[in-house]
């Protein structure tokens, strides 16, 4: 069964027309990396699934129910969290504080609770009582992606994770990611990066201007199919499928 | 020995200041929304606690715990199908939703009890006095004072020590966000707001005990609120009560020397504040 079934997504800011019929699935326990330019479309998918942007019910199925018109607080109780785009952390809230925020809406038993999460960033435990704005930004991403995993979500959005981060950092963030994916949670990674997201994807999708227009396995996917994806104007075409 | 008297008296009096002032700062510092009717409320909270006293007989201290729910959710439900629908990026339309709130309030008030004054009766305890040696002090006012450290106590309890307290203060740093841990934020503004209107009706029983009190004088407590506020620094709860003792020993001070400058010098007090140190004295960052 697909975990998140995306189909026709269209979505607005007001009158502008941000996505044009997006088509998009995530079985249980896979990791999706949805790449494109700036502009291309993909946060607005990410808070379209997430719930910040509405949209027609059908449009997007968790779980084969209808959640496109549901707000935010609706749907992170059903397991779907965010990491969002440049983070986001509460500063008035300690580095514990942020993570623990992360049960508000879904308090479950998993994999990640507090003592998990400073294992797989031992960092963050050091750094637990300071407030989150003392944080270097590697470490601030850290504790977006510990907030977002402390719900046990079955779904785990990543928006542009590596943005504004070293190299060196972005590998070590990346490195928790296998442990992350062991859980069996299922990924959607936005990113610009684009070797970073095709070595932890199972699936990849290419999006430009709204639609996307090139999808395949990682392996099957050559650098030049994915450089016309992000710039030219390709119609939308399966690889090695 | 006199000096030291009034300054006692005008602390104890900025107890009453910071009561005043603290739903205020709670509201303003959760949702950014300046309740130009919080007066107002005070006052219709005092009617509400004198309906208890005066018609069911029952003791002051009983009818403020009986109007503390019924305020919280008056609280509640004015935020879910009011204000909720009015704070947002623009700055104008909560103001002018208050604002016209605060002469409905009124006018309602004058309505259902005329212009005359009203007082809340506590027979002995408004005449009670401890000597403290090095002063003579009201019991009412002692418990006014005690009660608006409490409060304080406890708001930093709920903010600092508990999930809602959490949920508060992301909601205030960023309700998408919030939202996305799956905070409902029109219902945390709610729980704000009927929090803010149980102090209210807190400080309107220690109003309605120290003296007389008619419909119109909502506007002139909201001013003094505002003062302590401002003062303290936005949205820091111990800043208010510094706040509020600044106002109330100004005021005293100022009535030592000449009645007539009670006010005005409370507001001499204010403006002194706001010019040397234009953030407060305890600013808090970010607002």
């Amino acid at each position: 069964m697909a975990r998140l079934d995306i189909q026709n997504l269209t979505a607005f800011y007001g009158d502008f027309q941000a996505l044009f019929g997006v088509d998009i699935g995530l079985a249980e326990g896979q990791t999706v990396a949805i790449i494109g330019a700036n502009g291309a479309g993909k946060t607005t998918l990410l808070r379209s699934i997430a719930g910040v942007l509405n949209n027609d019910a059908e449009m997007i199925k968790l779980n084969d129910r209808p959640i496109g018109d549901l707000s935010a607080d609706q749907i992170m109780p059903m397991g779907v969290a965010m990491v969002p785009e440049g983070r986001k952390l509460f500063q008035s809230l300690s580095v514990e504080e942020n993570l623990q925020i992360g049960t508000y809406g879904r308090n479950v038993a998993g994999q990640w609770n507090l003592d998990t999460i400073y294992e797989l960033f031992p960092i963050l435990k050091e750094k637990r009582l300071v407030s989150s704005t003392a944080l270097s930004g590697g470490q601030q991403q850290m504790v977006a992606i510990g907030r977002a995993l402390m719900s046990n979500p079955e779904i785990l959005l990543c928006d542009e994770i590596s943005l504004g981060l070293a190299p060196v950092v972005i590998r070590d963030i990346y490195a928790a990611f296998p442990r992350i994916k062991a859980a069996g949670v299922s990924v959607v990674i936005v990113e610009q990066d684009i070797s970073q997201a095709l070595a932890v994807s199972d699936y990849v999708y290419c999006m430009m201007e709204g639609q996307v227009t090139l999808h395949g396995k990682p392996a099957d996917i050559g650098r030049d199919e994915i450089h016309d994806a992000y710039f030219g104007s390709l119609p939308s075409q399966e690889v090695g499928a | 020995m006199i000096w030291v008297d009034t300054v006692i008296q005008g602390v104890l009096l900025g107890g009453l200041y910071t009561l005043f002032a603290t739903g205020l700062s709670l509201v303003f510092g959760i949702m950014r929304l300046v309740n130009l009717a919080h007066g107002d409320f005070i006052i219709f909270g005092a009617y509400v606690i004198l309906v208890l006293v005066t018609w069911m007989g029952l003791d002051p201290f009983l009818a403020v715990l009986i109007a503390m729910p019924f305020m919280f959710a008056l609280g509640y439900v004015l935020q879910i199908v009011m204000l909720n629908k009015v704070i947002g990026d623009e700055i104008l339309p909560p103001l002018l939703v208050t604002f016209g709130l605060s002469i409905v309030v009124q006018n309602v008030l004058l309505e259902g009890f005329t212009a005359d004054t009203q007082r809340i009766h506590a027979q002995e305890l408004q005449i009670a006095s401890v000597d403290l040696g090095v002063a003579t002090v009201g019991v009412l006012p002692l418990l006014t004072f005690g009660s608006a450290i409490l409060v304080i106590v406890i708001l930093q309890q709920i903010f600092y020590r508990t999930s809602l307290g959490r949920a508060f203060r992301a909601t205030s740093d960023d309700p998408v966000t919030a939202s996305l841990m799956g905070i409902k934020t029109d219902n945390i503004f709610a729980i704000a707001t009927g929090i803010a209107m149980v102090v209210v009706t807190i400080s309107a029983l220690y109003l309605g005990m120290r003296a007389s009190f008619d419909p119109a004088i909502g506007p002139a407590r909201l001013i003094y609120a505002f003062e302590a506020v401002i003062i303290g620094g936005l949205g820091s709860f111990w800043g208010t009560l510094v706040g509020g003792v600044i106002i109330g020993v100004a005021q005293v001070l100022g009535a030592a020397v000449n009645p007539e400058w009670q006010i005005l010098s409370g507001h001499v007090a204010f403006i002194i504040v706001l010019l040397v140190r234009p953030r407060g004295l305890f600013p808090k960052a970010g607002l």
